[in-house]
């Protein structure tokens, strides 16, 4: 059955919507937990370190934050290679262009390529920067995460790539979410307004609690 | 009216293709965009010209056999077929474009001609019921619930021009494929084949060289006989099913 799957086209549109939706479920449980911060370091670091005893005495420490890394990588890597190969198959089956150009189907949707490419490049910046410190500018202290957060927002660049990637992301969840449904066939004539409105509400919400960070270090509502 | 034509003028299937220049004049508002080209074809054939190829044969916009990609959109600007628009729907002096069908399942053959039999392979592979043919059986012996009635005529409207596979970004096949999938899905004479008939569908549908389902909604849009988009998610669905059936035999 994985076989079947994985060699259909309709198959691999499934990978990549199962996958989408688990790393969609993480970014709403995300962009919550960033809010924190407006409530203070103390609030915010106690999350964060919450997030290490999640599920103790049956976890040991840092147990479930693991498992919550290994099921996110795989499936960013099973969205990322289903969509390799997927677009690989499209752009093969129309390889001459017609003479007459029209702008076709949405923003949204045609930029599901290039907007992916950026969330991806931003995830491995994104992880150097707050997570390992590799790239953090300024000193990054382990343990301390509001201050390294502050650190980050508080350089041009930081803010730059941030904004962008989560506009990006916004756009992809617009198209990603809806498309989802359809790929799983739960879509229908009667479904297809709410289906289009949780699209839009999750993609602004995402976007608006993500972006909220950034811009309260550059109001200075944290510091 | 007088146009201008530029036309996709390419000797055979090996050959280097190119846009081509005419000029057409005393074309009535009141021909079908099919008579107009029969015009500029006169006119070439009267200078010795090779005339232009293209596909064509009811001219009532029930064989699926016209496919012209005018001005960029597959069947032109109404939302029917080639053969059944209009010159009134072009302004006197207009420039059109006109191009095949593009798709490398859909290889060009000459001009404006391509090679369809890609769909006529997608429909060996299941796209039938396995039924005793003869006389039409008695009406009433297999009922069939009305909505399922006008699901499964919604969907075999379908009449396999193609315009869905060249207007997708990805020149995939997945309307055509799902409006014959859910058109016999429906009935309880596709019952038996109910499974097969997807799985083996979409299979040769892949191995035709067509692209994936990106959702961009172009098909739908194109398509003169109205199949939704939403028939795509009823194809995925059964798709779906089919596989996980599969798996627990």
């Amino acid at each position: 059955m994985a076989r079947t799957v994985w060699d259909s086209s309709v198959g691999k549109k499934t990978v990549m919507a199962v996958s989408g939706l688990i790393m969609l479920l993480y970014l709403v449980v995300h962009m919550i937990g960033n809010l924190k911060i407006f409530f203070g370091a103390g609030e915010f670091n106690h999350y964060a370190h919450w997030l290490r005893t999640v599920g103790e005495p049956f976890m040991h420490y840092e147990w479930t934050l693991w498992l919550v890394r290994i099921v996110l990588v795989l499936a960013v890597v099973a969205h990322a290679t289903s969509a390799y190969q997927l677009s690989r198959r499209d752009i093969k089956a129309r390889p001459d262009k017609y003479v007459h150009k029209k702008p076709r189907a949405s923003y949204a949707t045609r930029t599901m390529r290039w907007g992916g490419i950026i969330l991806a490049l931003f995830i491995v910046w994104h992880i150097l920067d707050l997570t390992t410190g590799t790239v953090h500018s300024g000193g990054f202290q382990e343990g301390h995460p509001y201050q390294n957060v502050v650190d980050t927002f508080s350089t041009w660049y930081g803010n730059v790539i941030y904004v962008v990637a989560m506009l990006a992301l916004g756009l992809h969840v617009r198209h990603g979410f809806w498309s989802a449904a359809q790929t799983l066939g739960v879509g229908s004539r009667a479904r297809d307004r709410a289906l289009k409105t949780v699209a839009n509400v999750l993609a602004l919400l995402l976007t608006a609690g993500f972006i909220a960070v950034p811009v309260g270090v550059m109001t200075g509502v944290v510091s | 009216m007088k146009l201008t034509l530029r036309v996709w003028r390419q000797k055979n299937a090996d050959a280097e293709g190119a846009m081509s220049t005419y000029q057409v004049d005393r074309i009535s508002s009141d021909m079908s965009f099919l008579e107009m080209l029969d015009t500029l074809n006169e006119e070439l054939i009267l200078n010795g010209e090779d005339p232009v190829a293209f596909d064509h044969d009811c001219r009532e916009g029930i064989c699926g056999a016209c496919s012209l990609v005018i001005n960029g959109d597959a069947h032109g600007p109404e939302r029917t077929t080639t053969c059944q628009l209009h010159m009134r729907s072009f302004e006197d002096g207009d420039t059109i474009d006109i191009e095949p069908w593009r798709a490398s399942a859909f290889p060009v053959i000459k001009d404006l001609v391509v090679d369809r039999s890609a769909f006529d392979r997608i429909i060996q592979a299941g796209g039938y019921v396995t039924a005793p043919t003869g006389a039409a059986p008695e009406a009433h012996a297999t009922p069939v619930p009305k909505p399922d009635a006008d699901f499964a005529f919604e969907h075999a409207e379908c009449i396999g021009c193609g315009a869905c596979v060249a207007a997708c970004p990805n020149g995939a096949a997945m309307l055509f494929t799902s409006a014959k999938v859910n058109h016999l899905n429906v009935l309880p004479q596709g019952a038996p084949e109910r499974e097969t008939r997807v799985l083996d569908m979409v299979g040769q549908m892949d191995a035709e060289g067509f692209g994936g389902c990106t959702l961009a909604g172009e098909c739908a849009t194109a398509c003169p006989k109205g199949i939704p988009l939403v028939s795509i998610t009823g194809m995925n669905k059964e798709w779906l099913r089919a596989t996980r059936k599969a798996g627990k035999r």
